[in-house]
């Protein structure tokens, strides 16, 4: 690899973990100009950084306003990236498809949109349908889309109860092993996710993006 | 004189209110209640009615902070004023969004039911530095239709005291409102002396929701008081900063007290709240981060810039253990709430970041509370001399003043006595008495408490009428019979 190619994957794995979306954009335009492959920048680049700060987060070395804003810059890499990919005929290598929404009568958002952040910036196509969705409007949206894995938060002790329901829907409709289910929200225990036979829960958003990489057999 | 902690000067409570303002007009406030909106818009708001977003002229809030009580009582059930919401009135109460309980002997956070919620409230109705009940715990053993007025309901058949509770939507507001009718005999006698007054949310950022807005409404005109909980939480649903996380508050709670005032001027409303800073590390909201006192003192100093009632969640810990962090987090809490004057202080008993209520806690807190409670009551001059007087006819020998009559006249009123969870005792002394930790003390003092308690007598009648009520609700909400309670004979 050339000195000059070295530099530009340092950097943009830097770009990630400063949280610096615009100079991960310029990097990733820079690296169009210098005719990269595009699946070299992302995987030798900018994913780097992504996983740098993930491993740092996991240490209590990093915090959640760093970890979202290199989500952010991962996101906005990507973006600029992504019409070459499209070109090339090549696809990013996806890990899996992912439809996230709190459960109904919730509008919590804040724990959702952190996993969200996470599991776009390691690489699943995430569909967020955002607060208050019914199930059959989330489990609409999963099988129109061919998703892998229903992400469902809520953040009230009110409301967890929709998780069951709707994974009891979705046991109903013989969807199941095909659409896995992960469960979070402050209130969510491990104990109450075998309880309603979820596939998995996580504590936090480190945590789901490995749970979401195990669910599909990508760990 | 009372003690007060100020953490803001008028030049800044000048500020935040006047960028408090500038928000309500700009990005504006979200209404997302369609009875609410057009209050507002009546009232001269600007309404839009795709967004919901209502842009709020400062000079419609001023108008309802004039038809604001400043002061109101909360009633026990013989109907004694108890709890004075206004001025700097201190009271506590147990905290109320609990969903487990502590189980003392195996530590384990257990899904509450109604035999937990009715240790709560026997503890709580015990011990005298509870000035109200809460509807502590949400009981998993009735369907979820019934979760927020079987709350209420267990409070009202265990207790005597005021009670702070809270509705979980827009239709079980009114049963409640009807349970405490039937014990006040009549809705008129409950709007004269209410006996509760009711948690109302915000949702932050800078929204009122369909079923928040709702209950203002329907609080308002039932004339029965509502109490803002507003919970900005700060570096992630508000500023970073405390000061912008107060501001937020502010422009909260004054859109809803508009909508309170303009759907009823004139009814009791109180400026509270429930922020947090943000865990940067775990997510978390820490209820027991001196941050999170911060913006509760400031916003209070901030409420009582304008002459209203005040409230706030303290002296909770995030501990999940009754250990020194749960000490330390809940003494300095209720300090920091009771030198802020707050008026009304929720928090006591709960452990795991107002997840876990405890008996134990509970017992425990009353303590701190105690102390906290001493410290405002401040430095009393109780003789015409200071000392000078003391020294009539000193021997110069240590014990001297312990055989004065005066000793034993004010010792009382200057030592606040505390409980037996508290422990001075000598090395020997406290060997000898089994040498115990705060835990397992404050486990045989709930104890005790449990042992001696009685349920409180009230007119058979309406006590039958509730029971029937509650019952014809449960039986709509598929239930054959409510839980079955050991001090409770069925009807």
């Amino acid at each position: 690899m050339s000195e000059e190619l070295e530099k530009l994957f340092k950097d943009m794995a830097q770009s990630i973990i400063d949280g610096d979306s615009d100079l991960s954009v310029e990097l990733a335009q820079k690296s169009i100009e210098m005719n990269v492959p595009p699946l070299d920048a992302i995987t030798k680049g900018f994913v780097v950084g992504v996983n740098y700060i993930g491993d740092q987060f996991g240490a209590g070395e990093a915090f959640l306003p760093e970890l979202v804003m290199a989500g952010e810059a991962m996101k906005a890499a990507v973006a600029t990236l992504e019409p070459e990919l499209l070109k090339l005929g090549e696809a990013r290598e996806t890990m899996g498809k992912v439809v996230l929404a709190t459960v109904e009568g919730d509008i919590h958002e804040i724990g959702k949109t952190l996993v969200g952040t996470m599991l776009s910036a390691s690489g699943f196509e995430v569909t967020d349908l955002g607060v208050d969705q019914p199930a059959e409007k989330i489990i609409g949206k999963a099988l129109d889309w061919n998703a892998d894995i229903i992400g469902l938060s809520a953040l009230l002790t009110t409301t967890m109860v929709r998780q069951r329901e709707l994974i009891e829907e979705l046991d109903k409709e013989n969807l199941r092993p095909r659409i896995k289910v992960m469960v979070g929200g402050a209130p969510i225990t491990r104990d109450w996710a075998t309880k309603i036979k979820a596939d998995g829960t996580s504590e936090d958003a480190v945590g789901a993006v490995a749970l979401a990489k195990q669910l599909v057999g990508k760990a | 004189m009372q003690p007060k902690l100020s953490l803001l000067d008028d030049a800044l409570i000048a500020r935040i209110l006047e960028e408090a303002y500038q928000l309500m007009l700009d990005p504006g406030i979200k209404v997302q209640n369609a009875e609410a909106r057009q209050l507002l818009a009546e009232a001269g708001a600007q309404v839009d009615e795709e967004t919901h977003i209502v842009r709020i002229p400062e000079q419609i809030t001023i108008r309802a902070l004039e038809t604001v009580p400043s002061e109101f009582y909360l009633y026990d059930y013989e109907g004694n004023p108890k709890v004075q919401y206004g001025g700097d009135a201190v009271q506590f109460d147990p905290g109320s969004s609990g969903i487990s309980v502590l189980l003392p002997d195996t530590l384990e956070h257990k899904t509450a039911e109604s035999e937990d919620l009715i240790r709560v409230i026997k503890v709580a109705e015990a011990l005298p530095q509870y000035d109200a009940q809460s509807t502590a715990v949400v009981c998993h053993d009735v369907p979820k239709d019934l979760h927020d007025l079987y709350r209420l309901y267990l409070v009202l058949l265990f207790s005597k005291k005021p009670i702070v509770t809270g509705a979980f939507t827009n239709k079980t507001v009114h049963q409640m409102l009807d349970m405490l009718a039937i014990l006040a005999g009549g809705h008129e006698a409950s709007r004269l002396k209410p006996r509760a007054v009711f948690d109302v949310c915000p949702s932050p950022p800078l929204i009122w929701s369909n079923f928040g807005a709702g209950q203002l409404i329907a609080l308002a005109r039932a004339g029965i008081p509502a109490e803002i909980v507003s919970m900005p939480l700060a570096g992630a649903a508000a500023p970073v900063t405390l000061l912008g996380a107060v501001t937020q508050h502010a422009a909260e709670c004054l859109s809803g007290i508009t909508i309170h005032q303009l759907a009823h001027a004139g009814s009791p409303i109180v400026w509270g709240g429930a922020p947090a800073i943000f865990d940067m590390r775990k997510g978390g909201t820490p209820f027991g981060a001196i941050e999170t006192a911060m913006i509760d003192s400031s916003y209070a100093q901030v409420g009582k810039s304008l002459g209203l009632p005040t409230h706030a969640y303290l002296g909770a810990t995030d501990s999940k253990v009754l250990d020194t962090q749960a000490g330390l987090e809940s003494g300095m809490g209720a300090l920091v709430g009771a030198l802020s004057g707050i008026n009304m202080i929720s928090g006591s008993g709960m452990l795991d970041s107002l997840l876990c209520q405890s008996p134990e806690k509970l017992v425990t807190d009353a303590e701190g509370i105690a102390m906290a409670k001493r410290m405002i009551a401040g430095m009393k001059v109780h003789t015409e001399t200071l000392a000078i007087g003391f020294y009539e006819g000193v021997n110069f020998k240590g014990g001297d003043f312990l055989k004065q009559k005066i000793t034993m006249k004010l010792f009382r009123e200057e030592q606040h006595m505390p409980g037996k969870v508290i422990d001075r005792d000598s090395m020997r002394g406290w060997k000898e008495s089994g040498s115990l930790d705060t835990f397992t003390r404050a486990k045989t003092r709930v104890r005790e408490i449990l042992a001696s308690y009685r349920r409180p007598e009230m007119n058979p009648d309406h006590e039958a009428a509730l029971r029937s009520y509650v019952l014809d609700l449960a039986h709509q909400a598929g239930l054959e019979h409510l839980p079955i309670l050991e001090d409770l004979q069925p009807i």
